[in-house]
């Protein structure tokens, strides 16, 4: 509290001096244009924690103080980030909602001060400029950004359960319009620069440079400069004007805008959708549309004051600590633990072009690495790089890609049916059946073509690595990388070592998987690793809600009911049943009666029927038609008749069955990192949600353990376990945690 | 004076050929010693044993005119006839003694793709000389021109006439695709009900017609854009560019009234005047200058209309023949065509920094220095492009980082350079423009007593190209 007041003393204080130097942040005053400089030295991006506050609050007193200034420019000397958000410790730091709050009230009140300042101030944008930095530059009377791909501005608060706090929820609407407010601030999506200027964010876009007497980057942060100095006179000397003309379409959106109806109307549809789309699970959508319509409608200072205390509500709440938390996690796995490899891959082979062969093909050769998709036959290769072109080409009609970025990009992309240039392959990564015999085949063919050095990564969902293993003459080369589908959208990479795999191995496995953009975790073998181990259980468990009369559609909104994105029967269905009852079997195998419940039988016979699931047109729904909604597969439910269980009532409530799927998968989560397995809880959390779509607003299997408690779970589990068996017994870590409530998985 | 000149390039003679090249001293001092007493005043000659010596015999070109002026109703060939017919009346050559013509052109009238031949047909040339058309952007010319000297010094060909002609006053506007797809589909049509089924197919988009952009297709940058980019990436002002525009204008009204500008003929349109002068040189003042707007960075580029070089219309030819071929039939060459480079690098950021790449390649093929060059000819797509290009060369770091040279190469002297005008105020008619280069080196060699001349230019897809030019003994 001490050092909030500090702040806030000092923001109202314009003789007191620096006693020390400043760090973050410098100044120095060009033709009257006072150019403000940030620069966080502690880290690659900028943020605004108390130390870049008070810097910002003292420099920005003593430009005031200057009568020379008759302007000022406000610019990061970091390429690539001119400031990415408020420090999340900071509010994390805090014990109540009212110290986060007061917190945000000396935010506020800086910002205000900069919008109502005597002398305009120029706000040059390079890089990220997103949450408290947005709304930073929105204070500021003018905005120039470069049209670089790494400029994005944005409210991403939404993403972290926190609402933008520093006035953002105030001056967005005013400034883009009502429906684009909400879209940012709701969704929290990056806004590229020139979308930026069309919707009126940002007054003027700065082209980036190449190199010329300096590096790119650098200059291009000078020219920045120089273009914002130069408005910055302008705008002093009446040449610039910040106000733009309003074309008819505004004029009209302005009117229908001002009538309070349509305004009410706005609200309440937004608001809608809001509760249709986050199931009423995410409480900040709702603070952002209250704050919005409290400032609108009840004038800025009621405005001001429900947007810092929602936020100091929200910041309270365990969404936005499970939603931080995956931030977090999501940061730890994008680095590699394993050190650098001796050898960084440059030519990449995948066997196999279907589905996921294709997929991992596309996402590597778009970060510039040669890959080598072979296949066994014509028709499949073709499938495989029709895939990877329309992967691309989807891209350039989006503007993502120019279409001679695509044609570059498809040139690293060789096709082919023969081992040809695998003497030169740094890692193969095999994507083909998942039979243990074909992937030995593979094994040994593979082996036998590629040098020494090469790594060899088996793409498998569920079979043990050290099985695939028995087959090689070099198994410390040997790894698992499990993809997940479709590969281009899913950000997981679940990475498996076996007792031989060697580190080099696994950093250079890491180091691919980076390259490609995945998130990524690192874990044992055994059956069914971490991901498809906590997927089947739950599975199971569906199709014996199925078997006992649960319909798909019930069953789906069970499931999204709790979170999970996609519903049980539709991830079924995405997976593929053929899938599902392959990996139920084999686990079923592995594990014995605890991965039971629902009735192998049942997929198998789906398989046989042809149900396998969207590829195939019919799963659990029918798919294919084009009417939006969903039709449940009669064949399937027949199916299911044929095998109808009688539920028994005492655990059959629509919250017993959500908590019978959840439990299970919970359970076996814990379990995996009771046997080592997972090396730790985030990488558990993280493989849950990004691999799997355990409810994001949970945070992941064991951040829900520590916010609805062990022994609260342990206890509804046993209540199961007396219906069914030791299908629902809790294992043993998860019993620690429930008998002693101060073990906790995350601190 | 002359004599310690004299004794100095003697004595570089002798350290050059002591130190660098010592492999091939021997054949380099006799042939040296062969042209030494040819020529009084002299540094060394640059020919090679067992390379055959290729001249330029002479070099002609049509007035460039800004496009939409005298030359608006003709069409390509007319000009590059223009052009080929006043080599012919200005070397006297016999039109059977041309054993091949190679001509480039950039924007392409589909009528005449092959330009070359329609031009040379048009022109007199025998039925019997086969013509080929070359396309490669600013430097197309250029690209016409080392296409002849590669056939002469394989021994194909004696005399060639290379040439290159450019036509802004008209360019091929398309239909759009889907339009040109149902015109296609129409032809094909079989059955009235299919037509009128096509025909109804035609809606609005199909009427927005596709026009020729000098944009980049790798990166859909228009050239002025980039060169505003490189010039803001290099820190030129806009008044460096002003000054160098307006010194551009300055030196070829200069070179024009002075009669330096030997190589225009005059070219009697049909329908109109006569036409003996280029009409684009107008040096302004500064103030002028100063108030035009950025033309495609706004608001606050630096490249305008008035730095950059403006739409033209214009066709250029040389005659090139091997050494023994020209004195054969009596005639006087003007210069030697020696060493030659193209060299090609990002078309994004570094798209018009050709020269800069090209320079110091050619010269180190050559075994020469910046300082021993005489006479500089840089095509001057902008002004911005040629500042940048000058702080580039003067830029250690720059060849370092991006050339993985050692050191720079240097910037030429203004003195030296560019000193009759240049693209920007002459003109620039894209495919013309290299042999205007390449003329006036020889030209300027011959009036200022020089023995070397450097062309060097800058083309779209970031390519770029240099040519080293001995004058010939006088």
């Amino acid at each position: 509290m001490a050092s909030v007041r500090l702040l806030v003393t000092r923001s109202g204080c314009t003789a007191l001096k620096a006693i020390t130097a400043r760090t973050h942040v410098s100044y120095e005053v060009k033709d009257n244009v006072a150019v403000v400089r940030i620069n966080d030295p502690t880290s690659k991006v900028n943020t605004l924690g108390r130390h870049m506050q008070a810097e910002l609050v003292e420099v920005i007193n003593e430009i005031w103080g200057n009568s020379a200034v008759k302007s000022a420019v406000l610019i990061s000397s970091k390429p690539g980030s001119f400031i990415a958000g408020a420090d999340l410790n900071m509010f994390q730091a805090c014990k109540t909602a009212e110290e986060v709050s007061y917190l945000l009230q000396a935010g506020q009140k800086m910002f205000e001060q900069i919008e109502k300042s005597p002398i305009p101030f120029v706000a040059a944008i390079n890089g990220s400029c997103l949450g408290g930095g947005l709304e930073f530059a929105i204070a500021c009377q003018y905005r120039i950004a470069t049209k670089s791909k790494k400029t994005i501005l944005g409210t991403p608060e939404v993403m972290l359960g926190l609402l933008p706090g520093a006035g953002g929820t105030q001056r967005l609407p005013k400034m883009v319009g009502l429906p684009a407010a909400f879209d940012m601030m709701l969704t929290g999506r990056n806004i590229k620069a020139d979308k930026a200027k069309k919707m009126g964010l940002v007054h003027q876009l700065v082209e980036p440079l190449g190199p010329g007497l300096k590096s790119a980057e650098e200059r291009t942060i000078e020219y920045l400069e120089e273009v914002a100095v130069d408005f910055a006179k302008g705008l002093t000397g009446k040449k610039v004007t910040v106000e733009k003309k309003k074309g008819l379409m505004q004029k009209v959106q302005d009117f229908v805008m001002g009538l309070p109806p349509v305004r009410k109307q706005i609200y309440k549809t937004v608001h809608n959708k809001v509760m249709k789309q986050s199931k009423g699970l995410y409480p900040a959508p709702l603070k952002i549309i209250e704050c919005v319509q409290t400032g609108i409608e009840k004038g800025n200072a009621a405005g001001y004051l429900s947007e810092s205390e929602n936020f100091g509500k929200l910041a309270m709440t365990s969404v936005s600590r499970a939603l931080i938390g995956l931030f977090y996690g999501q940061v730890a796995c994008k680095k590699n633990h394993f050190g650098q490899p001796e050898r960084e891959v440059k030519k990449l082979a995948v066997l196999g072009a279907g589905l996921m062969g294709a997929g991992i093909a596309q996402v590597t050769i778009d970060k510039g690495v040669a890959t080598i998709l072979k296949d066994t036959t014509e028709e499949g290769l073709a499938r495989g790089q029709q895939q990877v072109y329309k992967g691309l080409n989807d891209k350039t009609k989006k503007k993502s890609l120019t279409t001679f970025e695509r044609d570059r990009i498809m040139s690293l992309l060789s096709g082919q049916l023969d081992y040809r240039g695998f003497e030169n392959a740094d890692m193969v990564i095999e994507a083909v059946f998942e039979d243990l015999s074909i992937k030995h085949k593979v094994v040994k063919e593979v082996e036998a073509v590629i040098p020494p050095h090469c790594i060899f990564a088996t793409n498998t969902s569920a079979l043990p690595i050290k099985d695939i293993a028995a087959a090689s003459k070099r198994p410390e080369k040997l790894i698992g990388m499990h993809y997940f589908s479709p590969v281009d959208k899913m950000q997981l990479l679940e990475i498996i070592t076996t007792s031989k795999t060697s580190k080099d191995t696994t950093a250079s496995a890491v180091a691919v998987g980076l390259k490609q953009g995945k998130v990524i975790i690192v874990v044992g073998d055994g059956p069914g690793f971490y991901t498809t181990r906590c997927l089947a259980p739950m599975l199971a468990e569906a199709v014996r809600a199925l078997q006992e009369g649960v319909g798909p559609k019930k069953l789906d909104s069970l499931t999204t009911g709790f979170g999970f994105p996609v519903g049980a029967a539709t991830l079924a269905d995405e997976v593929g049943i053929d899938v599902a009852a392959h990996v139920a079997e084999d686990l079923g195998k592995a594990f014995g009666t605890r991965f039971g419940g629902g009735n192998v039988e049942v997929l198998k016979m789906m398989v046989q029927k042809g149900f396998k699931g969207r590829k195939s047109g019919k799963g659990c729904y029918v798919y294919g038609a084009k009417s939006k909604e969903k039709k449940v597969n009669s064949g399937a439910e027949d199916i299911l008749k044929s095998f109808k269980l009688t539920a028994p009532p005492a655990v059959s409530a629509d919250e017993d069955i959500q908590y019978r799927l959840v439990s299970r998968f919970v359970n076996e989560a814990v379990l995996c990192l009771q046997e080592g397995i997972l090396p730790d809880p985030v990488q558990g959390d993280i493989g849950a949600v990004f691999g799997l779509g355990f409810p994001p607003c949970l945070g992941g299997p064991f951040r829900f353990v520590d916010s609805y408690g062990a022994d609260k779970l342990v206890q509804k589990m046993k209540h199961f376990e007396e219906a069914y068996g030791n299908q629902f017994t809790p294992c043993q870590l998860l019993l620690d945690h429930a008998k002693d409530s101060s073990k906790r998985f995350h601190k | 004076m002359q004599i310690i000149e004299h004794f100095m390039s003697l004595s570089l003679i002798r350290t050059v050929l002591l130190t660098a090249f010592s492999f091939c001293s021997a054949a380099r001092s006799l042939s040296t010693s062969v042209h030494l007493q040819a020529q009084a005043k002299s540094k060394k000659t640059l020919a090679k044993p067992g390379v055959k010596n290729i001249v330029l015999v002479d070099g002609v070109r049509t007035p460039f005119l800004q496009s939409g002026t005298t030359y608006a109703d003709l069409m390509p060939h007319d000009l590059a006839r223009a052009a080929l017919q006043g080599l012919l009346n200005r070397t006297g050559l016999p039109k059977d003694a041309v054993d091949y013509i190679v001509y480039g052109t950039v924007i392409q009238e589909v009528k005449t793709s092959n330009v070359a031949r329609e031009a040379a047909l048009g022109a007199g040339f025998s039925d019997k000389t086969p013509a080929h058309t070359v396309t490669m952007a600013c430097i197309s010319s250029n690209q016409a021109m080392t296409t002849a000297v590669g056939l002469i010094a394989a021994g194909q060909c004696d005399a060639v006439v290379a040439g290159g002609v450019e036509f802004m006053s008209d360019v091929p506007i398309r239909h759009s695709r889907k339009m040109r797809k149902t015109m296609l589909s129409l032809n094909k049509a079989k059955t009235l009900g299919a037509r009128l089924s096509l025909l109804g197919s035609i809606r609005l988009a199909h009427l927005s017609p596709e026009l020729p952009a000098v944009a980049e297709f790798s990166t859909a940058e228009t050239m002025g854009h980039s060169a505003d980019r490189l010039a803001a990436a290099f820190g030129v002002s806009r008044l460096e560019q002003d000054e160098f525009a307006l010194r551009s204008h300055t030196l070829a009204k200069k070179a024009q009234d002075g009669g330096m500008l030997s190589d225009v003929i005059s070219f009697k349109v049909p329908g109109r005047d006569i036409v003996s002068k280029d009409n684009g040189i107008r040096p302004a003042t500064m103030e002028q200058l100063a108030k035009l707007k950025p033309a495609f960075i706004k608001p606050h580029g630096t490249v305008t209309a008035a730095n950059s070089s403006f739409l033209t219309d214009g066709a250029s030819a040389v005659l090139i023949m091997s050494e023994e071929k020209a004195l054969a039939m009596g005639y006087k060459p003007k210069a030697y065509l020696r060493d030659f480079v193209y060299v090609s690098q990002d078309p994004k950021d570094q798209l018009l920094l050709g020269p800069t790449y090209a320079t110091p390649k050619v010269l180190e093929k050559s075994g020469l220095t910046l300082n021993d060059i005489d006479v500089f000819e840089f095509h001057e797509a902008f002004a911005g492009q040629i500042m940048a290009n000058l702080k580039a060369m003067e830029s250690d770091w720059f060849a370092q980082t991006y050339m993985g040279r050692k050191t720079k190469v240097g910037a030429p002297p203004m003195e030296k350079f560019n000193t009759w005008g240049g693209s920007l105020s002459l003109g620039h008619p894209f495919a013309a423009t290299g042999c205007r280069l390449v003329t006036t080196v020889a030209h300027r060699l011959q009036k200022e007593g020089g023995q070397y001349g450097l062309v060097a230019a800058c083309a779209a897809g970031g390519q770029g190209h240099a040519m080293v030019i001995e004058a010939y003994p006088q």
